[in-house]
């Protein structure tokens, strides 16, 4: 019964859209894709709704070959990154053209209809054309013609991508709701994005992709406290982890000079060489710390990005702050080296500071 | 700066207006007038300058043996023709152009990029290049002297304007819109007719009026493909031109052939300046 993919292939020039990428989505649950832009994350939801057939692999739904399957009988839902609506009908015409295309009784459409846009906040708005309303509400109108479809397999492909910051959280937190009361136990909802926060605040299981190979598959909060690898760190934190070229020596972390007591999870490992992973949120300005010179300085919201350099070594530091830096001032950081990651040489997770490994 | 822009501006549609209308109004004055007015001179204020007269118009009713031009059935030839060679190019050149404009062709060599410029290379060469081979085809095919003939022929020229401008148009269309109505339940034909279509009227409009003006005013096919049986307006015109056909006829005729493409251009101006396709995407 569940949403099953093995080894799906889909290579239409000489990199690899998707790359042996299997899964296995079970009914009333959220799915993320996390991954950069060009990772693939679009191909695998337009496979999944028939837009694309991969070269090779296979998938099944409901004991049928999904593949066999054309796109207008697979009853799913889609919502794209640009805000894709029917520009020849007004708002109701446009959540009402799925059903009016299974033929349903008016009198059902209609009450399904006008549900369904309260749901996304658009009440009111059943006659305005869709070139008059704003993105966010463009947004809204294609939610509203995915949700009231009922459909079995619900897609969203970076939805939030196109509006501005403020709509971004408001929509986000509609899609929590939304999400949370309406999703029915038979429906599968694939939502992708790029933001890790976006993943982690949804809350569901992760799936992490690049290149078009599947990275990692778990919980969101697993892959954020145990990314398997250097690549699934990195696309799961924002700004990026740093990562460090270092030493660990008889319980020494050594880089670019720089000598700290390495934490009880790093302390007995077998190698020596390693990158360490640490999160910007995880180095912290201090007096007593090592000194580093600014490269550059953003500020972001509330928050002040460093990206600091000593020697080779770049590292960038997020502080919860408004501050000001000059370029090649000196600061001096501290490293929390309790929640230091350790991946071995080849990128595999040696020792996370929640006692992840995969080596 | 602004008032010297402004100035210029007005200037030049100014002097750009009279130079299109002038010669519509020489023919509409010339319309009305009679012999003598004609040979004093250039007038053009009726009643003050000259008397004016209906005999002009009158005649474009008339029988030929009765002193009449004899353009009804041209024109009615150049309509029926016009009309039915536009309405099947636009037909068959909005299907390949979406054929073409979302699905991928490939025969060695040969993509859709280079198919769609096949087609407007029919444009690409003179028209007398065509005439002997068009000539030789359709006296195989016993369609010399005959509308359908002349039909065949213009939507071999007409076919490829609609479907250079319907693939432009359709490009710009998001192929998101078709993916949509897909998911949402419709077939391919359903989502072509249901969504993309009812979003490309500008472009079918603005095709349309290509291949009507394009096919109303064409003169050296008519010409050359016709003898006897057959008479398109064009060619009649000009033949008035050549006979002792007055001037005030000549006018008034000349009028009523562009009367047609008048009324196109004031529904495509009507149309296009709706603005129909914003919103689509943003």
């Amino acid at each position: 019964m569940n949403l099953v993919a093995e080894n799906l292939n889909y290579k239409p020039d000489d990199q690899f859209h998707l790359n042996e990428v299997s899964f296995n989505f079970k009914k009333g649950n959220i799915y993320t894709i996390l991954g950069r832009t060009l990772s693939g994350k679009t191909t695998l939801l337009k496979t999944i709704a028939g837009l694309l057939t991969p070269d090779s692999g296979s998938m099944k739904f409901e004991d049928r070959d999904f593949l066999k399957v054309p796109v207008w009988e697979r009853n799913i839902a889609m919502v794209y990154q640009q805000f894709i609506n029917y520009p020849h009908l007004n708002v109701y015409e446009n959540v009402a053209f799925p059903l009016k295309q299974r033929k349903i009784d008016n009198h059902e459409i209609n009450d399904v209809v006008l549900k369904s846009l309260k749901s996304v906040g658009l009440e009111g708005y059943e006659n305005r054309k869709i070139q008059e309303l704003s993105g966010g509400q463009q947004q809204r109108v294609s939610l509203a013609r995915s949700l009231v479809k009922n459909a079995k397999i619900l897609l969203l492909d970076e939805p939030l991508v196109n509006l501005d910051y403020k709509l971004r959280e408001q929509l986000r937190e509609e899609f929590k709701n939304i999400f949370s009361q309406g999703l029915s136990e038979e429906s599968i909802v694939i939502f992708s994005t790029t933001d890790p926060r976006e993943a982690m605040e949804l809350n569901g299981e992760v799936i992490a992709i690049d290149e078009g190979k599947v990275l990692q598959v778990g919980p969101a909060k697993e892959i954020f406290e145990n990314p398997k690898t250097l690549k699934v760190a990195e696309i799961s934190n924002d700004p990026p982890m740093n990562i460090l070229n270092a030493n660990i020596d008889s319980n020494k972390i050594k880089f670019e000079g720089i000598e700290i007591d390495a934490p009880n999870h790093l302390s007995n490992l077998k190698d020596k060489n390693f990158n360490l992973g640490i999160r910007a949120s995880d180095i912290l300005l201090s007096d007593s710390g090592f000194e580093f010179e600014v490269e550059l300085a953003e500020i972001s919201g509330s928050e002040t990005l460093l990206h600091l350099k000593r020697g080779d070594v770049k590292i960038i530091t997020s502080i919860e702050e408004v501050m000001n830096f000059n370029i090649n001032d000196k600061v001096k950081i501290n490293f929390d080296t309790k929640k230091v990651y350790a991946f071995n040489e080849s990128g595999i997770l040696a020792s996370s500071p929640f006692g992840g490994s995969y080596v | 700066m602004g008032k010297i822009y402004t100035f210029l501006k007005y200037f030049f549609i100014t002097v750009w207006t009279v130079f299109v209308v002038a010669p519509f109004l020489w023919a509409l004055t010339t319309s009305f007038k009679d012999f003598n007015s004609v040979n004093g001179g250039a007038t053009y204020i009726p009643w003050v300058d000259f008397e004016p007269k209906l005999e002009g118009w009158k005649v474009l009713i008339k029988s030929p043996a009765n002193g009449g031009v004899d353009i009804i059935e041209p024109y009615f030839n150049s309509l029926f023709v016009t009309c039915t060679a536009s309405l099947i190019s636009i037909v068959l050149g909005t299907l390949s152009a979406y054929a073409l404009s979302r699905y991928t062709f490939k025969a060695g060599f040969v993509k859709n990029n280079d198919i769609t410029f096949f087609f407007i290379s029919q444009r690409i060469m003179p028209p007398i290049v065509l005439s002997i081979p068009f000539f030789l085809f359709l006296g195989s095919i016993n369609l010399l002297d005959s509308l359908i003939g002349l039909i065949v022929v213009y939507i071999v020229l007409l076919m490829p304007i609609a479907v250079w401008i319907m693939v432009d148009f359709f490009n710009k269309v998001p192929r998101e819109i078709d993916e949509t109505a897909l998911i949402d339940g419709c077939n391919p034909y359903q989502a072509f007719f249901k969504v993309v279509l009812p979003n490309s009227i500008p472009g079918l409009i603005v095709a349309g009026m290509f291949c009507i003006i394009f096919g109303w005013i064409d003169f050296f096919f008519a010409f050359i493909l016709t003898f006897t049986e057959v008479q398109l307006l064009p060619v009649k015109i000009v033949a008035l031109n050549s006979s002792i056909t007055p001037w005030w006829s000549l006018s008034a005729s000349a009028l009523v052939s562009v009367a047609p493409l008048i009324v196109v251009a004031f529904i495509v101006e009507r149309y296009l300046s709706k603005g129909n396709l914003s919103g689509a995407i943003k």
